[in-house]
C-alpha cells in the first residue's frame, strides 16, 4: 500500500482544492501519505507528482529537504535524541548510547518489532532542560538512562497511547472544508477571488462586518 | 552571432565599468552589460538563455548605485543610470576568492581524468580569479562515481558545484524537470527520482552547459582531451530546423557536437539526436566501397565499374527513354549536390520523375507558393500560432522548446488542429481535433466556413475568436499523420487561407534539407529557385542544353510507375522507398520490378541490400556546402573529417555520371557550384559565394533573399537588380563587382578551361549559355485546389489510422548510431481507453490489426491522446511498421481489429 487509499483520496484533493495553485498542496499531501503509511513510499510520491502535475522528481526534491517526512518505514514510535552542544554537555552522548544498547539498534535504525526508530538528532530547543529526546515530536526533559528504560517499557506496553499518537499522525490535514467554501485551483494571475474570500462577510467592500 | 535583442534597445541606461563610460538599455543585466562592453566578469550559473538564480555568487562585483560600493551579484542586479561597477576592486577580488575557495572545498581535483578538464569554467576561473590555494584540509563529500541520469548523461555528484544550471534547464527549458535538487542542505545533490530516467529529447544540453565535468555524454567520455580537438562551426542536419552547431573530431573522426547560439534559430540548444547520432557516421557498417550486384549477391567493385554500370543504365535516357529514369530522395543532399543531381536528372538525362520527398511532405507550391514565416516570427511577442503540423517535439525538437518559450515568455497564443494529442497541446489555447483525413472541415469552420451543417462547438468558436484577434498569425504546417494524403492536407491549408489571407507559412518538413533540395528542383514540375518547368524552359534550356519536355511523377508516382513495369532505372538518393515510404506494398513491388536500382547512400538499408548498385557517399560533416531550413535559412555546413573508405561526396558522383554519359556539367568546386546557382536559380539572384559565406558568420541567408538583406550582408547598399551581372551587366555597381569579383573571375577561368577542352557536342557545357537575354522566369504560387479530396464515409466498425513519428525510431541513422540505436521502442497500438473498453480488450491484448491492404499483429495500449474513434501506430518502429496496412493512393486508412487466437 503506498498509492491513496480512496477514502485518503477524496481527502488528497481536497486538500488541492484549499490552494490557488494545485503544486502548492505537496507538503500536506506528503503528510497525509505519512500519516497512511508512515513514511513515503516512492508509488505516494509518483502519485503526488500526478494530482498536482509536476514531476515525481520535483515531489522528492520539496520532500526530502524536511527531516520529518520520512523515506523509509518508520517505527511507531520514533525516538530522537538530542547531541547537539547543551545535551552533549550533560549527558547526550551516554543517553544515546544507552538508548542503542537497550533498543538493540544503532541510531537510524528501527527495531526489529516495528515498534521503535531511535535517531540521533539536532538541537531541539530544550537546552535548559538537557539532555532531551523527543518521542514522535513530544518532548521528554532531564532524561536518565533510568528515565529512558521506564518510557521505553511505558512505549512498549500502551501505557502512552493517549499521550503519544502513533508516529505520522502529527500533521492535522484533515479539517473538512465544505466543497462550496474551497478555493478551488483558481489561477493566482486571473484576478478571480477564490470562494472562501468572496464569501467571507469579513471582507465586504465596505468594510462592515455584517 | 548577432543579438537582434540587444540591438533594438529602446531606453539607454549610462554607467560606468572599470572606469570606462558603458551603454546599455533598460533591464538589462549587469554581466551583460559589462560583456557587452567587452569586459568578462566570471560567473558560472548565469546563463543569457536562461533566468537568472544568483545560486554560484562567482559574479559578485562591487556595484556603487549611489549609496557606495557593495558586493551584488551581477546577474541579478539590472543596469541603473549613474551605477558604478568595479569588477577589479579589493574586495571583489577578496569575494572572488572566498567563492572559489568554498567551491572547492568539496569539488575533486580529479582534473586530469575529467573530460571537462582543459575547457573547464571552473578550471579557468579558479586560475584566473581563485586564491591559489585551499585552507581546507578536511574530508570532501563522497557521492557514488558517475550514476548514468539517463542512457546519454552520467552525473558525477562530487564534481557538482550546485549551479542550478541543468536543474533549470530541465524545468524552465525543456519542461522536464526530471532532475532536481534533491536532500538540500549540507547534502544538496542533483538527481533523478529512483526508476524515472532524465529520458528528456533535450537532455545533452546539460552536459554543454555544465560549468563543471558533473554532467558528461556517455558518447564523448574518455574519448579525447578538450585540445586534441579541432573544432568548425556546421549546421546539424538530423532534422531541417538547422540548428547551429560546432563540429567537433579529434583523429580524422567526429567525436562530439555542441550547440552554438544562433539567436533566430536554435539558442544554443540541440537535441540528443542531433547532437549524438554522428557515431552512425563512425559505424562499422558504414558503405565505403562501391558494390554492384550479379544475380543475388552484392559484391565490392571499383568506382570505375559501379559508375559505368549506372551509367550503361542511365544512358537509354539520352535516347528518347528520360520517362523512364527516376530519382527518389535528396533531402540528405547539400543545396549544392541538390543542385548538381537536379541538372544531371533534369538537364542531362531530361526526367522530371524526381521526388525528395517520400510522399510524407507537402507539395512545393505550399512550401514555396505562400508567404513564408520565418521561427522569430513565430516565436515573436503576442503572435498567435496555428499548428496544423506533427508533434514537433518528435521532428523538429529545437522548434518545440522555441515556440515552448514563445507560449510561456512572450504570451504566443497557439491553436493546435491534429488527429491525436502533441506535446504542444498542454501549452495551447485551443487544441482541436480532427478525425483523421478531416483536417480540412475543421479548417473551414476555423475560417468561417459552416462546416457543411456540422455544429460549432464551444472549443472551435473559442478557437476560431483567437485567431480572428490575431494581429500576425503564423500556420505552422507540416504532415500530422501520414495516415492521411497530403491532399487532405492541403485542402485545409485552402480553407485556412480563405479565412485568414494575411497568415504566414512556417512549414515543418522533417527531412534535413527538404527545403533545400526542393529549392534546387529535385521535385516534379520544378527547375532550381522556385520556377515552375514551362515558366523556366526557356531560361534553363539555355542554360542546360536541355529540360525536360514535361512535368513528371512524384514519389506516389515514380513508385506506381516502377511497380508497372514503366521505369527501367530508378536512382535512390539516399531515401529508402522500403522503410520511409509510407505504402510497403507499393515500393516493394517497384523496387522488385525496376531493371536497375542504384542506390547512393551512406548507410546499408533495406533498398540498398536491392540495389544493383550502391555507390558509398559522403555523410554529414564529410562533405561542405550549404543546407536550407525549414524557413529558408541557407546555413554553412563544414567538413570536418575525410569521408569514409572511397565514400565520395554527392556532387562529384552526379558530375562524374553526366561525364561517363558524354557530358560535363561545368561543375568543378563548390563554390562554382554556388556561382552557378546565384545565377540560374532565380530565387537566389544576389546571393553570391562571398554574400553566403559571410552570412555564415552571423544568421545565415534567409530565403527568399531581399534587398535590405542583401544589402547588410554584403556591407555596401547594393540592389538584386545590380546582383543580377550576367543579365543585366552594366548596371552592376561599384561595390557589387568588389564583392563577387573574385569568384567571378574564378568562374570565368574555370569556364575558359573548360570551354578549351570540351568538343562542341551540343549539351555540353551547358552552364555557359546563361549570359542570356532571357527574363529570369517567375516564380511559384500557391493556388488551393478547386475541389476537396473525397473522403470515405466514417465506417462505424472501423477505427481511422494515424501515423506518427517518434524521435527515436528504426530509421538507418538511429539504427546505426550505437548511442541512439537502444532508445527505439516497440510498435504498439494505441487506443483510447474508451475505445479500449469498447471493444472489449484489456491493457495488454494482443490484437491483429487489418486494413484494405495488410494486417499487423501487435499489442493494445490505452493512450488518451488518441481520441475515440481513431488509433495510432508509431512509423518505423520495433516489431510492425503501418506502412504495411497503407495505401498511399487513399486519402486515409481505416483499420479493423480482432482478438488474436
Amino acid at each position: 500500500m503506498a498509492r491513496f487509499t480512496s477514502g485518503n483520496d477524496v481527502i488528497a484533493r481536497e486538500i488541492i482544492d484549499r490552494y490557488p495553485v494545485a503544486k502548492s498542496a505537496v507538503i500536506p499531501l506528503c503528510h497525509l501519505a505519512q500519516e497512511q503509511d508512515g513514511h513515503l513510499a516512492d508509488d505516494a510520491l509518483v502519485q503526488i507528482g500526478e494530482l498536482v502535475g509536476i514531476t515525481p522528481a520535483e515531489v522528492l526534491g520539496t520532500a526530502s529537504f524536511y527531516e520529518m517526512l520520512k523515506r523509509e518505514p518508520c517505527g511507531r514510535y520514533l525516538v530522537n535524541v538530542c547531541t547537539s552542544i547543551s545535551c552533549h554537555l550533560m549527558g547526550g552522548d551516554e543517553l544515546l548510547h544507552h538508548a542503542e544498547q537497550r533498543l538493540g539498534v544503532r541510531a537510524g535504525a528501527t527495531t526489529a518489532d516495528g515498534l521503535f526508530t531511535l535517531e540521533e538528532y539536532e538541537c531541539q530547543a530544550a537546552c535548559t532542560e538537557a539532555p532531551a529526546l523527543q518521542v514522535n515530536y513530544r518532548y521528554f526533559h532531564n532524561v536518565t538512562p533510568a528515565d529512558f528504560d521506564t518510557l521505553v517499557d511505558d512505549l512498549a506496553a500502551g501505557r502512552l497511547a493517549d499521550t503519544i499518537p502513533p508516529h505520522g499522525t502529527l500533521a492535522r490535514i484533515r479539517q473538512r472544508i465544505p466543497s462550496d467554501r474551497a478555493a478551488g485551483a483558481a489561477s493566482p494571475i486571473g484576478g478571480a477571488q477564490p470562494g472562501w474570500l468572496t464569501d467571507s462577510p469579513a471582507l465586504t467592500d465596505d468594510g462592515s462586518n455584517p | 552571432m548577432t543579438d537582434v535583442k540587444r540591438e533594438v534597445a529602446v531606453d539607454t541606461v549610462s554607467l560606468t565599468v572599470n572606469g570606462a563610460a558603458v551603454e546599455a538599455h533598460k533591464g538589462q543585466l549587469v554581466i551583460d552589460a559589462a560583456d557587452n562592453a567587452g569586459i568578462h566578469i566570471p560567473r558560472f550559473c548565469y546563463h543569457p538563455r536562461m533566468k537568472s538564480v544568483g545560486m554560484c555568487r562567482m559574479c559578485i562585483v562591487d556595484i556603487d548605485t549611489g549609496r557606495g560600493p557593495a558586493l551584488q551579484p551581477a546577474c541579478m542586479i539590472p543596469v541603473a543610470d549613474g551605477m558604478v561597477v568595479d569588477t577589479l576592486s579589493e574586495s571583489t577580488k577578496k569575494a572572488q576568492d572566498g567563492v572559489l575557495e568554498f567551491l572547492l572545498i568539496n569539488h575533486p581535483l580529479d582534473c586530469p581524468v575529467c573530460d571537462k578538464g582543459g575547457e573547464c569554467p571552473l578550471q579557468d576561473n579558479a586560475y584566473a580569479f581563485g586564491p591559489g590555494e585551499s585552507r581546507f584540509v578536511e574530508e570532501k563529500r563522497h557521492f557514488e562515481k558517475p550514476i548514468p541520469v539517463s542512457d546519454l548523461v552520467l552525473l558525477d555528484r562530487e564534481r557538482c558545484i550546485l549551479c542550478d544550471r541543468c536543474t533549470r534547464f530541465a524545468r524552465d527549458v525543456a519542461g522536464d524537470a526530471f532532475i532536481v535538487f534533491q536532500e538540500r542542505g549540507g547534502q544538496t545533490e542533483v538527481n533523478t527520482f529512483p526508476e524515472h530516467p532524465f529520458a528528456s529529447y533535450f537532455s545533452g544540453n546539460t552536459v554543454q552547459i555544465c560549468p563543471v565535468g558533473a554532467l558528461t555524454a556517455g558518447p564523448y567520455r574518455f574519448r579525447a582531451r578538450p585540445w586534441d580537438v579541432e573544432k568548425d562551426e556546421s549546421t546539424c542536419t538530423s532534422c531541417s530546423f538547422g540548428c547551429r552547431i560546432t563540429v567537433e573530431a579529434s583523429r580524422d573522426e567526429v567525436i562530439r557536437r555542441q550547440g552554438v547560439d544562433l539567436d533566430p534559430v536554435n539558442w544554443g540548444w540541440m537535441c540528443d539526436k542531433g547532437r549524438f547520432d554522428f557515431d552512425a557516421m563512425n559505424a562499422s557498417e558504414r558503405l565505403r566501397t562501391p558494390l554492384v550486384r550479379d544475380g543475388a549477391a552484392a559484391r565490392e567493385a571499383t568506382w570505375s565499374e559501379a559508375i559505368g554500370r549506372a551509367a550503361d543504365a542511365l544512358r537509354p535516357a539520352l535516347d528518347g527513354g528520360a520517362d523512364r529514369v527516376a530519382v527518389l530522395g535528396g533531402a540528405r543532399l547539400t543545396n549544392e549536390a541538390a543542385y548538381t543531381w537536379a541538372k544531371l536528372a533534369k538537364g542531362v538525362l531530361g526526367t522530371d520523375n524526381v521526388d525528395c520527398q517520400l510522399a510524407d511532405g507537402l507539395p512545393p507550391e505550399v512550401v514555396f507558393g505562400l508567404p513564408r514565416a520565418t521561427i522569430d516570427d513565430a516565436c515573436a511577442d503576442g503572435g498567435t500560432v496555428l499548428l496544423l503540423a506533427p508533434d514537433i517535439k518528435e521532428e523538429v525538437p529545437v522548434l518545440f522548446l522555441r515556440l515552448r518559450d514563445a507560449v510561456l515568455a512572450h504570451g504566443v497564443k497557439v491553436v493546435e488542429l491534429t488527429p491525436q494529442s502533441t506535446s504542444m497541446t498542454p501549452l495551447a489555447a485551443a487544441s482541436l481535433r480532427y478525425r483523421p483525413g478531416e483536417a480540412a472541415v475543421v479548417a473551414r469552420l476555423l475560417g468561417g466556413g459552416d462546416g457543411g451543417g456540422l455544429s460549432i462547438d464551444g472549443d472551435v468558436s473559442a478557437a476560431r475568436e483567437l485567431l480572428r484577434g490575431a494581429t500576425r498569425l503564423t500556420i505552422v504546417l507540416g504532415r500530422p499523420s501520414i495516415g492521411e494524403s497530403a491532399a487532405t492536407i492541403v485542402d485545409a491549408v485552402g480553407a485556412l487561407l480563405g479565412g485568414f489571407p494575411d497568415a504566414h507559412v512556417l512549414t515543418v518538413l522533417r527531412r534535413a534539407n527538404v527545403h533545400g533540395a526542393l529549392d534546387m528542383g529535385l521535385t516534379p514540375g520544378l527547375l532550381p529557385g522556385h520556377v515552375t518547368i514551362d515558366a523556366g524552359r526557356d531560361w534553363f534550356t539555355e542554360a542546360w542544353g536541355r529540360v525536360p519536355a514535361a512535368t513528371g511523377l512524384d514519389a506516389t508516382g515514380i513508385l506506381a510507375a516502377a511497380a508497372e513495369g514503366k521505369i527501367d532505372t530508378l536512382v535512390l538518393l539516399g531515401a529508402d522507398p522500403i522503410a520511409d515510404f509510407p505504402d510497403h506494398q507499393l515500393a516493394r513491388t517497384a523496387l522488385d520490378t525496376v531493371g536497375t536500382v542504384i542506390a547512393v547512400d551512406v548507410l546499408p538499408n533495406a533498398s540498398t541490400a536491392l540495389a544493383h548498385v550502391v555507390l558509398p557517399a559522403a555523410g554529414p560533416s564529410e562533405e561542405a556546402g550549404t543546407t536550407t531550413n525549414l524557413e529558408g535559412r541557407v546555413l554553412t555546413v563544414a567538413q570536418k573529417v575525410t569521408p569514409a573508405g572511397t565514400a565520395r561526396a554527392d556532387w562529384h558522383i552526379a558530375a562524374e555520371l553526366a561525364f561517363r554519359l558524354g557530358h560535363d556539367l561545368g561543375l568543378e568546386s563548390i563554390g562554382g557550384i554556388w556561382d552557378e546557382i546565384e545565377r540560374l536559380a532565380p530565387s537566389y539572384a544576389g546571393l553570391t559565394v562571398d554574400i553566403v559565406r559571410r552570412a555564415a558568420d552571423r544568421d545565415g541567408a534567409l530565403m527568399p533573399i531581399d534587398e535590405a538583406q542583401l544589402a547588410e550582408l554584403d556591407g555596401a547598399r547594393v540592389t538584386i537588380a545590380s546582383q543580377r551581372h550576367r543579365v543585366d551587366a552594366g548596371s552592376a555597381t561599384a561595390a557589387n563587382r568588389a564583392a563577387a569579383a573574385e569568384s567571378q573571375e574564378e568562374r570565368q577561368a574555370d569556364e575558359l578551361a573548360a570551354e578549351a577542352e570540351q568538343s562542341d557536342d551540343e549539351g555540353k557545357g551547358v552552364a555557359r549559355g546563361a549570359s542570356t537575354s532571357q527574363a529570369r522566369p517567375p516564380l511559384l504560387s500557391f493556388a488551393p485546389p478547386a475541389t476537396a479530396t473525397e473522403l470515405p464515409a466514417v465506417d462505424a466498425y472501423g477505427l481511422r489510422l494515424v501515423v506518427s513519428r517518434t524521435l527515436y525510431d528504426n530509421g538507418t541513422l538511429n539504427q546505426h548510431s550505437p548511442s541512439i540505436a537502444g532508445l527505439a521502442r516497440v510498435a504498439c497500438l494505441r487506443l483510447n481507453p474508451a475505445d479500449l473498453a469498447r471493444l472489449g480488450l484489456d491493457a495488454t491484448a494482443t490484437v491483429e490489426v487489418s486494413s484494405v491492404r495488410g494486417s499487423l499483429t501487435l499489442d493494445a495500449v490505452a493512450d488518451d491522446r488518441i481520441p475515440p474513434g481513431s488509433a495510432g501506430i508509431y512509423t518505423n518502429h520495433e516489431g510492425a511498421d503501418p506502412a504495411d496496412l497503407l495505401d498511399v493512393h487513399a486519402p486515409v486508412t481505416t483499420i479493423h481489429i480482432g482478438t488474436k487466437s
